[in-house]
């Protein structure tokens, strides 16, 4: 079975339409909302703040700590319970070694920068979705970052390489590999890159070379979102 | 946060404000969104002031309870999320977070505000469960009146799901146009007192600084369903009835929002 035509009809490498904004929440320190199809993110920073217990402080570096997390009605399928479960332990962890490599942690020691990404509505994406709203917010916050961080997944449906891939996509018939790729926009490295399903590695490095066009569409989200938070400053 | 508990106790007594509202405004603006989650059966996004709150409704088909054979079910809940407030910590729900969900579920439930034997499908065997989720974005005070807001609107707009009729199994991602049966709606109003005066939608500030508060909900007819005195001052039987007073009026004001944007 081949997959010629995508089911929304999208082009091979077109991703879904986003949507980006930055300070939505005015309590954090920084913070985001952003929508990539039906897959909605807001991201909040708090800190640099004190490290809480007290035996985590490090006085040589930094900590910085993901918290994602789904909203109970927020699957497609029945009401998800509340609170930490394997799954979004795992994301947090990638999540904060995907931003990690962004931040200078010696430059706030014995403090954390601790990010929460929670999602009011998913259509697959969702961790990438949180990479790259998470990477706005904590440029909303102010921290300096050695680069800017853009996700998003890319794949091989029936046979076919693909950008940004969509539930119905991933539960196609056939074969099917899903990537979720985080890349940085100056250096174009790889800082997240998880696989599951099945391809071949020629196949497999041409869904990277994809992965590079794509983030660079979702980089180019994320700027526009934080421009427009200045817009209106009067320029020095 | 600078402690202006003082200040703000000063101001009320001159009936003057922080910010510069009289003692019964609600801050502005007040927006209304549904259809927030797709994946929601129905969903809203409330906003007063700077306080955001989401709610959303699943619906689920479960075995009715023993001693209500003919009756579905609702349960609300809330997540007071670390995003939304420096405040708060990730983990189960807090008193805070508990006495927000029992003051809305309360609001509704004791209203009757959904006619539970509508929710039953098979009696004894089959009904309609309606869980609510109230998740906060940021909190900038008075949660209860944009919770109990939220929640509304989410009921409002919540269509069922479509049911196989062969296997029973529910299609989530396919809506049928069947609403739910809505028979009331009771909004929470919240009324502080603060160095005697009442005055209502509090900012966080303010609510570090009242003696005494009580949430009254109340549906279109002034029907009371639901009362929850917080803080640490007593009021007097004339207190509950001048802050009644206000809860009512205000509650028409909120209604008039909420048929406005969700009609």
């Amino acid at each position: 079975m081949s997959y010629k035509k995508r089911l929304d009809g999208r082009r091979v490498d077109e991703l879904r339409p986003m949507e980006a904004k930055a300070s939505v929440i005015p309590n954090a320190d920084g913070s985001a909302f952003f929508k990539i199809g039906k897959t909605t993110a807001y991201a909040a920073v708090y800190g640099p703040r004190e490290l809480f217990p007290k035996f985590l402080q490090d006085p040589q570096k930094g900590l910085l700590r993901c918290h994602y997390g789904m909203m109970p009605f927020s699957g497609s399928g029945e009401r998800i319970r509340p609170g930490n479960n394997r799954r979004s332990q795992e994301i947090s962890l990638v999540m904060t070694k995907a931003l990690e490599p962004m931040l200078d942690l010696s430059a706030f020691p014995n403090a954390v920068v601790d990010i929460f990404v929670d999602l009011p509505q998913t259509d697959a994406g969702t961790r990438c979705a949180a990479i790259s709203a998470a990477a706005i917010a904590l440029a909303d916050a102010g921290i300096p970052m050695k680069d800017m961080v853009s996700s998003v997944a890319v794949g091989q449906v029936a046979g076919t390489v693909v950008a940004d891939l969509m539930y119905d996509e991933e539960a196609y018939e056939g074969i099917v590999s899903d990537i979720p790729v985080a890349m940085t926009h100056n250096t174009k490295e790889i800082t997240l890159l998880q696989m599951d399903g099945e391809i071949s590695k020629e196949d497999l490095v041409q869904a990277l070379e994809l992965a590079r066009s794509a983030t660079e569409k979702v980089y180019e989200v994320q700027k526009q979102a934080l421009k427009e938070k200045f817009k209106g400053v009067p320029e020095a | 946060m600078i402690d202006n508990s003082k200040t703000i106790a000063e101001l009320a007594k001159q009936n003057q404000r922080l910010d510069g509202r009289t003692l019964h405004e609600y801050r502005q603006p007040i927006k209304i969104e549904t259809g927030i989650s797709w994946t929601a059966e129905g969903s809203a996004k409330v906003q007063i002031g700077s306080t955001v709150v989401l709610a959303g409704v699943k619906l689920s088909l479960e075995k009715p309870y023993n001693d209500t054979p003919n009756e579905g079910g609702i349960t609300v809940n809330a997540e007071l999320l670390p995003l939304s407030s420096p405040e708060y910590e990730s983990g189960p729900p807090g008193p805070k977070a508990i006495e927000l969900a029992r003051v809305i579920d309360r609001g509704i439930r004791e209203a009757k505000a959904i006619d539970m034997k509508k929710l039953c499908v098979t009696p004894g065997e089959k009904a309609w469960f309606v869980i609510i989720d109230i998740i906060t974005i940021n909190d900038a005070g008075n949660l209860f009146d944009a919770a109990g807001l939220a929640a509304l609107a989410a009921l409002r707009s919540a269509h069922y799901p479509l049911v196989d009729s062969e296997t029973g199994a529910i299609d989530y991602k396919t809506k049928t146009k069947e609403r739910l049966p809505i028979i009331k709606e009771p909004l929470p109003v919240t009324v502080n007192k603060i160095s005697g005066q009442f005055l209502v939608d509090p900012t966080s500030e303010e609510e570090q600084a009242y003696d005494a508060r009580l949430t009254i909900s109340s549906d279109e007819k002034g029907t009371i369903s639901a009362l929850q005195k917080g803080g640490e001052v007593p009021l007097t039987i004339a207190d509950v009835s001048a802050m009644i007073d206000i809860a009512l009026e205000k509650a028409k004001f909120l209604r008039k929002e909420l048929t406005n944007a969700v009609p």
